[in-house]
């Protein structure tokens, strides 16, 4: 409690450097918050997909019903196929207007004709997918077959990249943030040489000594995680809406606020960690 | 009792603040320690609150042996060894009561305890209405009576005070002496380092003298009558 308390007269003593160590933890938590957000959305993304094995194959328009009859039963002749699902134009406007229904602008625009009437097929075996699809865009009345595979090796390469990149900046945030810190309190021991050495010679132990920097370095740290956390949640909570129509029945959103508790958690355990290394760095000159 | 057999003190620049110096104080002695600046009396200080070791030689107080006396034990013996520095090293931002309170509060002594313990410290030296005052707002004599108050905190066994007259006026001088005599009675032992012959010559007590870190008297005096 002591300590507790000198550490709070140091900050406030010198509250331009507190703001600008609480600043660079707000950064570098800002960034692990935002990144947490798309690597674990994205793997849910990902996950959607690879448990949906299945091909949706578009008509052409002069596709008639026979076509349609005739590929269906060929499919079915192969007996790999789960299930099989018609969608027509009529069925495809209707899910189109449900989509859109907050937006008339859109509704106007589109007719039936318009939209393709198509298949999806799913398989017993994901291995089978790729033959079905292959038979698929032989169809002469097939005009074109999405494949989940390529969307979630698309999304895969994409995921990766974004990790790569995410991590290399979280970790120079990260260094900065730790040397900013070390700037910030090491000037401050620096200003208490003085004070230091009679502390030693009044038989203070280097605990006694080291405990109210390291509190101030704890402090910056859960200060910066709780604001840049704060930030990042309320952007998503901004963003939601929005993202749920980009994402189109993707049941990612909203996020679970257990979910962001528990980044809020590992993020704070972090901050303690960044906290705790760079008041010890910056105090270990003085201590031998 | 305090023990130095045979120390060599050599600074890494070369220099040898102390020369196969050996003497024993008893428990209960006032001494003082004269010699002119260098002559290497802030060293055996040093040496006796562990601040540094001997290059050669042994240093004992009791039966601590300061040389092998592990890390941990350096805040014990520094609470049986208590300092009046002579720069005095009073924090400036902080009251008299403060850094008399400063040594405990680093023991973790309880607040209250630690408190009745400065009040009682601070009357014992007569500077308790400066209690609130800042090192600044005090006179020579009395901030040495406060340095004098923090190195009485734990009660020390052994008083070292350096050069304590060094700046003052020779009446302020003497009522520190006298403060020192008062401790002294009570029981603590006291070195005194101080150039103040006068003093020195009226007191009758025992005076070890340094000359370039060697120890060329070692006067046991009575005082006469």
């Amino acid at each position: 409690m002591r300590h507790a308390k000198t550490s709070w007269k140091h900050i406030r003593r010198s509250p331009y450097q507190a703001i600008a160590a609480i600043f660079i933890m707000l950064l570098t938590f800002l960034s692990i918050s935002v990144f947490a957000f798309i690597v674990v959305g994205s793997s849910m993304i990902i996950s959607y997909f690879e448990s949906k094995p299945q091909v949706t194959a578009f008509f052409k328009d002069e596709a008639t019903q026979v076509d349609v009859d005739t590929l269906r039963s060929s499919l079915d002749q192969t007996g790999k196929v789960a299930t099989m699902k018609y969608v027509s134009k009529e069925e495809a406007l209707e899910i189109y207007k449900e989509q859109n229904k907050e937006d008339p602008l859109l509704l106007d625009l589109v007719t039936e004709d318009i939209l393709p009437a198509s298949i999806e097929i799913s398989t017993t075996q994901l291995d089978d997918l790729d033959e079905i699809s292959e038979t698929l865009k032989q169809n002469p009345s097939i005009s074109e077959v999405v494949y989940q595979k390529d969307i979630v090796s698309t999304l895969t390469a994409w995921t990766n990249a974004i990790r790569i990149i995410g991590v290399t900046l979280i970790a120079t945030l990260a260094l900065v943030s730790i040397f900013i810190m070390m700037t910030v309190i090491g000037f401050k021991v620096a200003q208490k040489k003085d004070e230091i050495e009679i502390m030693k010679l009044l038989s203070a132990t280097n605990w006694y000594i080291r405990w109210p920097f390291v509190i101030e370095g704890i402090f910056y740290g859960v200060v910066g995680t709780v604001f840049g956390w704060l930030f990042a949640s309320a952007g998503l909570l901004y963003a939601t809406p929005y993202l749920e129509t980009f994402l189109q029945g993707v049941p990612v959103l909203p996020a679970s606020p257990l979910f962001l508790f528990i980044l809020l958690g590992i993020e704070l355990l972090i901050a303690v960690v960044l906290g705790i290394i760079a008041s010890s760095l910056a105090v270990l000159r003085y201590l031998k | 009792m305090i023990k130095f057999e045979n120390v060599t003190k050599k600074y890494p620049t070369g220099n040898t603040a102390l020369e196969d110096v050996s003497f024993a104080i008893e428990p209960g002695e006032f001494v003082f320690l004269v010699g002119p600046s260098g002559s290497g009396k802030t060293t055996l200080f040093r040496l006796l609150i562990r601040d540094m070791v001997p290059s050669t030689g042994s240093v004992m107080i009791g039966d601590w042996d300061l040389v092998k006396l592990s890390r941990k034990k350096i805040p014990h013996l520094r609470k049986r060894v208590g300092v009046v520095f002579q720069d005095l090293k009073l924090l400036r931002d902080r009251t008299i009561f403060e850094n008399v309170l400063f040594p405990l509060e680093v023991a973790d002594m309880e607040d209250n305890a630690a408190r009745r313990r400065v009040d009682e410290i601070l009357a014992q030296v007569g500077i308790s209405e400066h209690s609130d005052k800042f090192p600044v707002q005090l006179s020579g004599g009395e901030l040495q009576r406060a340095a004098i108050a923090r190195a009485l905190a734990f009660s020390p066994e052994i008083l070292l005070a350096d050069e304590p007259t060094g700046n003052l006026d020779n009446a302020t001088s003497w009522e520190i002496v006298k403060l020192l005599q008062d401790i002294n009675a009570a029981g603590t032992t006291i070195i005194m380092a101080t150039h103040n012959a006068d003093i020195v010559n009226s007191l009758m007590k025992r005076v070890l003298v340094l000359e370039k870190g060697v120890l060329t008297r070692d006067d046991k005096r009575e005082k006469k009558g």
